[in-house]
């Protein structure tokens, strides 16, 4: 075990990665001699060269399409999307073709790459820099989605990732670029679809992951001193989404909350709690909340961006009045 | 193959494509194929060109008007009507239909049912051939309407500074879907756009399979040895309208009578017999083969079974994580 931040995590899975097998190589804007502008991929042009580590044109229907390209005939790119934003100028590459590519083929041909889509806000990063679309990508069939929320799991997933058969959408959050956390020296790959509870309790299951996992484990350690028990649980992949680990979870608790960054209206959120009730109403007691993002786009202003993004103290809030009866 | 057979090949191939498109008209309107139909019919030898120029490791990523592109590469015409028919048979299984079929075996990446969408696919392909290093090239087939989207542009400007082994043939029909081609772009000949990439742009009579061939052969040369990619214009026309049904009301009849003049089938037949000493016998024997190839293959697709309903499930992902339900 060692201590990495997410962003070296990430780093570190690429590079294993990229020693591992040759036809992994990295493409996208900025990644090379200047390690990307997050810094994730520093270093990694020096080790490997510009042949597996490629610096492209501001261009991304021409970058994921040289990645979509590439897999087609064997290659197991990894593209980086600078900003998931502009993943809206690539989106053919990535819904129409990537994504359908296993299934109108038939099954005879695949589109094995995998997508780093940087996400959600970084501070006053505005309405085209901030985005969690996570939802865009979780309602096209063909896709899987992950959203790893700590340096462990982000390095074991990638490289699930970059090894799966099918397009991958890998999702990191800015603001935690330089979180640190545990990371397996000999990390192995993680399969998709597995939950894990990032903290155990009694009285409601809060769903969240990436940087809003970390507000719901705060939010949990608030609680604990009021005597309100949360069992924080992390899907760590959306697409596929563990829906035993959700049952377990609520065998236990009997209620569920959902956060996310992402908008209310239509977040995977709303996925998870239309899963809960049609599935797993037996072990529901109370109706399902979800503390969201408003449904506006991401304003500027620190003081309006802190209104839109749910925080631990909203969570916290939400949680208290689901079990209302026991706080009061 | 002695060169007049190699020619005798070609004519095959030209009437191949002609005679399964008209078939797969006739059989949609009988019922037999449910989904659409975008017929090549007058565009056939840059089709045929291309294909000839090529060799077997190759790949190559076509349009929604793909039938022509893929049977020039040698794609087996039972399994392209099964598909059509939609029947388990089929290239894909029946998940496709025309705008999605592949052959992998072939390099044959698919049609695609997105204008321009082949381009980048390609690109990224010509990407992948210049890291295997085995000489190989990747073409693209797309019309000139495809010529004002975006992936057009972001890729060949990727193209030309990457100097990857790609080919890009553009099928100047004069219509992208129903809008003639002064309506849609101010450019008479799609070749000069490649000068805003610093690539050769070339121009050829793309109802002339040899002079398509001999052109694409020069791309390709050029491909294989390094030297970046190529863009050639094949200024051809379309018989039909945008697809089958579209009756083409908005092309003034003069332009579609001078353009049936210059079938390339008809051409090559002549030019076959007057030039090569190939005898019309030969060629009309090469007609009735392939009458009879078509006649098995449509017969092979009706026998062929559909699929079960619930197969809609099938293939969504290549791997499903046991137990982690990818529903």
């Amino acid at each position: 075990m060692k201590t990495l931040t997410y962003a070296a995590a990430i780093r570190e899975a690429l590079a294993e990665e990229l020693e591992r097998d040759e036809q992994v190589f990295l493409i996208g804007e900025d990644i090379g001699e200047s390690g990307g502008v997050f810094g994730v991929t520093k270093g990694l042009f020096e080790r490997f060269g510009a042949e597996r580590v490629l610096d492209t044109p501001i261009s991304e229907e021409a970058i994921v399409g040289a990645g979509v390209g590439a897999s087609l005939l064997g290659g197991r790119p990894v593209v980086e999307i600078m900003f998931s934003d502009f993943a809206a100028l690539a989106m053919d590459m990535i819904a129409n073709q990537a994504a359908k590519t296993h299934y109108m083929t038939g099954g005879r041909l695949t589109a094995p790459l995998t997508i780093r889509l940087v996400t959600g806000t970084a501070g006053a990063t505005a309405a085209q820099h901030s985005q969690s679309l996570e939802a865009w990508f979780a309602h096209t069939p063909g896709l899987k989605c992950a959203v790893p929320a700590t340096p462990g799991d982000a390095k074991a997933l990638l490289k699930t990732a970059i090894r799966d058969p099918d397009p991958v959408c890998f999702f990191e959050h800015k603001l935690l670029y330089n979180r640190k956390g545990e990371v397996d020296d000999e990390a192995e790959p993680l399969p998709l679809g597995q939950s894990r509870v990032a903290r155990e309790g009694t009285d409601v299951t809060v769903v969240a992951y990436l940087k809003t996992l970390h507000d719901a484990l705060e939010a949990a350690e608030q609680l604990e001193t009021e005597g309100l028990s949360l069992e924080v649980l992390d899907p760590r992949t959306l697409v596929p989404f563990d829906r035993d680990g959700l049952r377990a979870s609520l065998e236990k608790t009997g209620r569920l909350l959902i956060a996310h960054e992402a908008p209310l209206r239509g977040g995977f959120g709303a996925e998870i709690a239309a899963i809960a009730a049609e599935e797993m109403w037996d072990a529901l007691r109370a109706p399902v909340v979800r503390v969201c993002g408003t449904n506006t786009p991401m304003p500027y202003a620190p003081e309006l961006e802190g209104f839109v993004i749910p925080d631990a103290a909203r969570i916290a809030a939400a949680a208290r009045s689901l079990v209302g009866e026991k706080v009061a | 193959m002695t060169d007049k057979n190699r020619l005798v090949g070609l004519y095959r191939l030209l009437v191949l494509i002609r005679r399964f498109e008209e078939r797969a008209s006739e059989l949609r309107l009988a019922g037999f194929i449910p989904g659409f139909l975008h017929p090549s019919i007058g565009q056939e030898a840059v089709a045929v060109g291309v294909c000839a120029a090529l060799g077997p490791a190759d790949a190559i990523t076509s349009t929604h008007r793909g039938h022509g592109h893929m049977l020039a590469r040698g794609a087996d015409p039972k399994r392209m009507y099964a598909e059509l028919y939609a029947r388990r048979d089929g290239y894909n299984r029946a998940k496709g239909g025309s705008l999605h079929m592949i052959d992998t075996e072939l390099g044959f990446l698919g049609a695609n049912g997105i204008v321009g969408a082949g381009i980048p696919l390609a690109t990224g392909a010509a990407l992948q051939l210049k890291r295997r290093g085995d000489g190989a090239v990747a073409v693209s087939f797309f019309g000139d309407g495809a010529t004002n989207e975006g992936a057009f542009h972001e890729s060949l400007n990727l193209a030309s500074l990457w100097k990857l082994p790609a080919v890009y043939v553009c099928e100047n029909n004069l219509y992208g879907e129903f809008t003639r081609q002064d309506r849609h772009q101010t450019v008479k000949d799609v070749a000069v756009r490649a000068a805003s990439y610093d690539l050769p742009g070339v121009i050829a009579d793309g109802n002339d399979v040899l002079e398509v061939q001999r052109v694409t052969a020069e791309a390709v040369a050029r491909a294989r040895a390094g030297e970046g990619p190529t863009l050639i214009e094949a200024k051809t026309y379309r018989h039909r309208g945008h697809y089958e049904g579209d009756m083409g009301a908005y092309r003034p009849p003069e332009e579609v009578e001078e353009w049936l003049a210059r079938d390339p089938i008809i051409l090559f037949g002549q030019r076959l017999v007057e030039e090569h000493g190939v005898a019309q016998e030969q060629l009309d024997e090469v007609a009735a083969d392939v009458e009879r190839e078509l006649e098995e293959a449509a017969a092979f697709a009706d026998a062929s079974p559909h699929p079960a309903p619930d197969e809609a499930l099938e293939d969504v992902y290549a791997e499903t994580y046991e137990g982690a339900a990818l529903r």
